[in-house]
């Protein structure tokens, strides 16, 4: 029994951790032909990610947006829903938050914080429902729909940014948030800041609501068989839209992360692919909690050691965004990585 | 008001909306070969952006745009047989694998742009494919103005369209292709290559896509910059939906798409911000899912791995 169990935490880690190697081998290809050494680019990357407290922190500042990014594809995936969207429900998470903390002022920090981040869960929850109704009373898949509604959200808070609620600077983003409503720095000059507690305990509610409720008990049902689930008296339609909506409330999250935490105001289009990035931390975290907490870190690292990595050698530091999607097509195939190593398939 | 209608009416805006469509009718015209049999490709932003920068490259390197148009197709057609031997051999999702080509290609070709022309984001100027006149019709009022002085590759596009229409409807193959898509296993029983059809479908998309990135950097404008495709490969996958899959409908949704882009910045002087326009193509393909505009229904089999058993 417990040779068995080892074998299935083995089988577990083993093709995310093949993905990785395998993508950093073929990255080691891109380094040779712009003519560096990849040992020691690979190990400018590595000391500057992880080689210091002050690295780390770094390392960890970066994983923040990507924990719940992560965490919201992973939940709605547990559910048999794809949110390709959460790069849209950031964005209307980020401008909700960013709205309550440069709006109120004179509140005492105690409710402002709370209210912007209730206010960044709202705005995303609401984003990642729109999909999930629309699956749910009509039939139509959540991908196109997150698709489009990425588009949507991110010219939407274009035009508030910019429009009714900009800053007056020349810049495309709004005015700065009352300090009432910043998360605090946990290690400064780094920017790391409580937000990483946030996203630990999204990542532990995730799990408690995932393994622990009936609630769960009902999405992982309906995730793994929607006509049996249904059979079975779970309302599917029901559980389709609370997925997304809590999915949508994660990704909403990371947004506020960045505005709270990072930016202290809305700025157009500052994301970067954050949403994206989610769906590969929660392939490589195999839609587990834990599993996307260790890929958040791991893509942090990588982004942070990148930049370093930039300036000490020829190397462009988009060879990073290069590994990340090797890594996503290795997981993605994971059947070609299962022969590779010669494991059986599960029946 | 009279202002208005005659800006509406404006053949240099008819004109503009027959360029923005271009790229557009290439990748979508791509992502119907992709979906009808059976392959989901969310991956066109990334081959299109692929596809402008080896056009750029090539161009540059050679100094003959044309040489520039094939090596962006070249290119496109090694991208979707990436996204086919993923989503085919490895039965892979293939959602994810299209995520994965689009950050791939965000970060490949500012890779190589950066190696090969240093910091900036953009690349140096290259020799473009000019505009041509054609002969007769340029004279005709109105419509001569309109489609009479063009890029090349912008009547290539229309003329692709009809032939994609022929070899989807009037071709063996186009049957085969549809009941591929359809319903792969009869197909699989009556003898048709499942995966063959798909390999070949999904590499076509890759290098229609491609072209559609090459309008862009080696006609459009004379350069590549960072993720200069900025959206077009979503908006083509929705003119995929919004034009139901098929190739005139397709053409009618990127035309459309395309005349909202070109009135955009005129409307932006009547005080409409871009930001409402730039939103209407996707806007408009939820609307149409959702089957208030007539039903969007897709290939039935589209989205699902093939297995052979």
């Amino acid at each position: 029994m417990l040779s068995k169990i080892k074998q299935l935490r083995w089988q577990e880690i083993a093709t995310p951790l093949a993905a990785v190697i395998l993508a950093l081998i073929i990255g080691a290809g891109f380094i040779l032909y712009v003519g560096e050494n990849p040992l020691a680019a690979y190990r400018i990357l590595f000391m500057e990610s992880l080689g210091s407290i002050r690295n780390l922190a770094t390392t960890l500042q970066r994983a923040t947006p990507l924990m719940f990014t992560g965490l919201a594809v992973a939940f709605s995936y547990r559910a048999g829903l794809f949110n390709i969207g959460a790069e849209g429900q950031l964005y209307i998470g980020a401008f909700a938050a960013a709205w309550v903390g440069f709006t109120f002022t004179g509140l005492p920090r105690l409710v402002h914080l709370p209210l912007a981040i209730i206010a960044g869960m709202i705005g995303g929850g609401l984003w990642g429902a729109i999909p999930g109704f629309l699956k749910a009373k009509l039939g139509i898949h959540e991908v196109i729909n997150t698709i489009m509604l990425n588009f949507i959200a991110l010219y939407l808070t274009d035009w508030l940014a910019t429009g009714p609620f900009h800053g007056g600077s020349w810049v495309p983003e709004t005015a700065r948030i009352s300090p009432t409503a910043a998360l605090t720095r946990l290690y400064p000059p780094t920017r790391l800041s409580t937000g990483l507690y946030l996203a630990l305990a999204a990542a532990f509610f995730a799990y408690l609501v995932l393994w622990k409720t009936k609630q769960g008990y009902e999405l992982r049902a309906v995730g793994l068989n929607p006509q049996a689930a249904e059979y079975g008296g779970i309302n599917v339609a029901r559980n389709t839209v609370i997925a997304m909506a809590i999915s949508g409330a994660l990704a909403g999250l990371a947004g506020t992360e960045q505005i709270l935490g990072l930016h202290q105001k809305f700025i157009v289009r500052f994301s970067a692919d954050l949403g994206f990035m989610g769906v590969a931390v929660a392939l490589l975290g195999k839609n587990h909690p834990v599993g996307v907490i260790f890929a958040a870190i791991l893509f942090g690292a990588l982004q942070t050691g990148s930049a370093a990595m930039d300036r000490l050698t020829s190397v462009p530091r988009e060879l990073i965004t290069i590994i990340q999607a090797l890594i996503i097509f290795f997981v993605a195939a994971e059947y070609l990585i299962r022969r590779m190593l010669r494991m059986k398939e599960e029946a | 008001m009279g202002e208005f209608l005659a800006l509406l009416f404006n053949t240099a805006v008819f004109a503009a909306a027959l360029r923005m469509a271009t790229p557009l009718i290439f990748a979508a015209l791509g992502g119907i070969f992709s979906e009808r049999s059976g392959v989901v490709n969310i991956a066109l932003e990334g081959m299109m952006l692929i596809g402008a920068f080896t056009a750029m490259f090539v161009s540059h390197q050679t100094g003959i745009p044309w040489l520039g148009v094939l090596g962006a197709m070249l290119a496109g057609l090694l991208i979707g047989l990436l996204h086919a031997v993923f989503c085919i051999h490895y039965r892979a999702n293939q959602v994810v694998v299209g995520t994965a080509i689009n950050i791939f290609a965000g970060g490949l070709t500012v890779f190589l742009l950066r190696h090969y022309f240093g910091a900036a984001g953009t690349s140096p100027s290259v020799a473009t494919i000019s505009d041509i006149t054609l002969p007769i019709i340029s004279q005709i009022p109105w419509i001569g103005r309109v489609i009479g002085r063009q890029n090349p590759l912008v009547y290539l596009a229309l003329v692709a369209v009809v032939i994609a229409n022929v070899v989807i409807y009037k071709t063996s193959w186009g049957l085969r292709l549809r009941a591929v898509g359809e319903h792969p296993r009869a197909a699989d029983t009556v003898g048709v290559n499942v995966f063959r059809m798909r390999y070949v479908a999904v590499a076509l998309s890759g290098a229609l896509a491609g072209l559609g990135g090459t309008y862009l950097s080696i006609a459009h404008l004379s350069r590549f910059s960072e993720g200069m495709t900025a959206g077009r490969g979503f908006i083509a996958l929705a003119a995929v939906i919004f034009g139901k899959w098929t190739p005139y409908g397709a053409l009618g949704a990127c035309l459309f798409f395309g005349y909202v882009d070109a009135l955009q910045m005129r409307l932006q002087a009547v005080g409409v911000p871009t930001q409402f326009m730039n939103m209407l193509p996707y806007v408009l393909t939820m609307v149409a899912l959702a089957g208030f505009i007539g039903k969007s229904v897709g290939p039935k089999a589209s989205g699902e791995p093939y297995i052979k058993g």
